[in-house]
């Protein structure tokens, strides 16, 4: 997902870091909450706070806690972190906007594990059916939820044809190639009067060899050893 | 009372364009005008309360002072961690009304009984709770909400409660009204059980018992200055609610009580004692099985205080055959 963000914060989408209340401003939501290190870090990279906060992710007395968190972060929209909240959020943030004729859009960005939750399909819903095309939803669809790989907890697929089935234009793209990222999401809505779906495959742990793929590594923190190779392999990609 | 919740918001949505109205599919007969007349302010969301507390949170972080509105707990507990997580962590513009709070869909059964909704709101940070005592109350608590900057939950009755003010009273938010004044004992109520805990004061004083009666149509953040006071003057405190006696008006006057230098002579809580309203009748008929209505207010008054005050009381014709007033 930190390519989606960085092409998202880096080229996408139409914000101010001086002023991040700017009312017009795209708003952008994490659904996927747990997310959130990923979020920190483009958000500071963008200005919105100090590259230092990072350092106390995670840590007793910070602004940072392990799910997205508003209160004390210029920049995070809205706070998340129980799954299947942000795309109901969004919706309503696009309605605003529709019917106060402003031109601003909403994207947010949703794991797959959260497809599971009922009240997402409820949004999704509700979301073609008020023909909300300033409503981009993202699905970082690494195929790995908490217990397992996503085919054996609660089957998605076909996924794709679920998201068309219920009205919205859907795109599925590499989440990993940043061109093909960006050139999907400047062409957004794909179609008048339809909210825009883009799944993007990704892979967990991408460019990490002892990382990919592994469900290990959504609960542990590199350590030591661990995490200098890590950044080795990280730093040889560019 | 939802008739006149609904007029009022009406009036106001006219003049301020960024009050929205969300309902979760219901609302038949009574949403109509609003529905019609102002649809850029109106959304129905469909059987889908989280989603439609979502969205209105979307909308009220977009500017827009959301009501979001269905019946018993499907606007509150059916989406509880929504009105937890994005209506009350982000201090966001939205009312929470729910219509038929008690037993007032009395026969439809416990899945439409709204007994246990003060408890789970009040608990939640940031969160405002009203329950207004008869229609002139409502029209108040209508208008107060919309002018409070922040998270409300509205519990309304639903029609025909009787008129308990004869005029539209003063009503802040956070204030109790004092709707009969005495120093023998304070009936504490809350809701439209406000007219039975009337109607028990005055045969109480036929009896020569002078009750005080406060309508606390703010149950958080409750008038502590209010139970103080009462505490200090009248000997007893019983409060009185259409919910369950755990974690509701009594439990915020308790917990009030308990903290303070005054310690009342009694105290009882009369409400639902830890159970569902499983019997089968309407609101008026449930009220008087469970010891809710004026002649149960007038035995547990006759427990507290040793004689038999309530012994010439007639118990309230009601029951399952008896027709409802007409809709205020």
């Amino acid at each position: 997902m930190a390519e989606l963000l960085a092409v998202l914060y880096g080229k996408i989408l139409r914000i101010n870091p001086a002023h991040p209340d700017w009312p017009d401003r795209d708003r952008f939501v994490l659904s996927k909450g747990h997310g959130c290190a990923a979020l920190y870090a483009v958000l500071a990279e963008r200005g919105f706070f100090p590259l230092e906060w990072l350092d106390a992710f995670y840590q007793n007395g910070s602004r940072l806690p392990g799910h997205a968190t508003h209160t004390y972060l210029p920049g995070v929209e809205v706070s998340t972190g129980s799954l299947g909240h942000g795309l109901s959020i969004a919706c309503g943030m696009a309605l605003a906007a529709k019917r106060d004729g402003k031109s601003y859009r909403v994207f947010t960005l949703l794991s797959d594990g959260e497809c599971d939750e009922g009240s997402t399909w409820e949004a999704v819903l509700f979301a073609s059916h008020h023909q909300l095309d300033n409503l981009i939803a993202i699905v970082d669809y690494n195929k790995i939820q908490s217990l397992g790989r996503v085919e054996e907890v609660i089957n998605l697929e076909p996924f794709a044809e679920k998201w068309r089935s219920f009205g919205w234009a859907v795109r599925e793209i590499d989440g990993h190639d940043v061109l093909e990222v960006e050139d999907t999401l400047i062409q957004v809505p794909f179609e008048a009067g339809r909210p825009s779906c883009v799944i993007a495959h990704t892979v967990k742990g991408k460019g990490v060899s002892f990382m990919e793929g592994k469900l290990l590594w959504h609960y542990r923190s590199p350590q030591g050893e661990e995490y200098e190779a890590a950044l080795v392999e990280l730093e040889a990609q560019g | 009372m939802r008739t006149a919740f609904m007029k009022t918001l009406f009036e106001l949505a006219q003049a301020d364009e960024r009050i929205t109205l969300i309902v979760g599919d219901l609302g038949f007969g009574v949403v109509t005008p609003f529905m019609e007349r102002l649809p850029k302010q109106f959304v129905n969301a469909g059987v889908a309360e989280q989603n439609m507390t979502g969205l209105a949170v979307g909308m009220a972080l977009s500017g827009k002072i959301v009501f979001t509105y269905s019946i018993a707990n499907f606007p509150t507990l059916r989406c509880l961690e929504q009105v937890r997580n994005d209506v009350c962590y982000h201090n966001a513009n939205v009312k929470i009304v729910a219509v038929g709070g008690g037993m007032a869909y009395g026969s439809l059964g416990i899945s439409h009984h709204t007994t246990e909704d003060i408890a789970i709101m009040r608990a939640l940070p940031n969160m405002v709770v009203v329950a207004p005592g008869d229609p002139a109350e409502a029209r108040m608590v209508t208008r107060a909400v919309a002018d409070w900057d922040g998270p409300c939950y509205l519990r309304l009755g639903r029609d025909g409660e009787p008129a308990v003010h004869s005029c539209e009273p003063e009503l802040r938010l956070g204030r109790a009204i004092r709707v009969r004044d005495g120093s023998d004992l304070t009936l504490i109520v809350t809701g439209s059980l406000l007219s039975e805990a009337v109607a028990a004061a005055d045969m109480l004083a036929g009896r020569g018992i002078h009750a005080r009666v406060l309508s606390m149509s703010t149950i958080k953040p409750l008038d502590t200055e209010a139970v103080l006071k009462a505490a200090r003057e009248t000997s007893t405190i019983i409060t009185v609610e259409e919910h369950s006696v755990i974690g509701g008006l009594g439990g915020a006057v308790a917990e009030v009580l308990m903290e303070s230098d005054v310690r009342p002579v009694a105290f009882k809580r009369i409400g639902l004692n830890d159970t569902f309203s499983s019997k089968v009748g309407d609101q008026g008929y449930l009220r008087a099985e469970y010891g809710l209505d004026a002649a149960g207010i007038l035995r547990t008054v006759e427990s507290l205080l040793g004689s038999d005050v309530a012994a010439h009381v007639e118990p309230r014709k009601s029951g399952p055959t008896s027709t409802r007033p007409a809709t205020v």
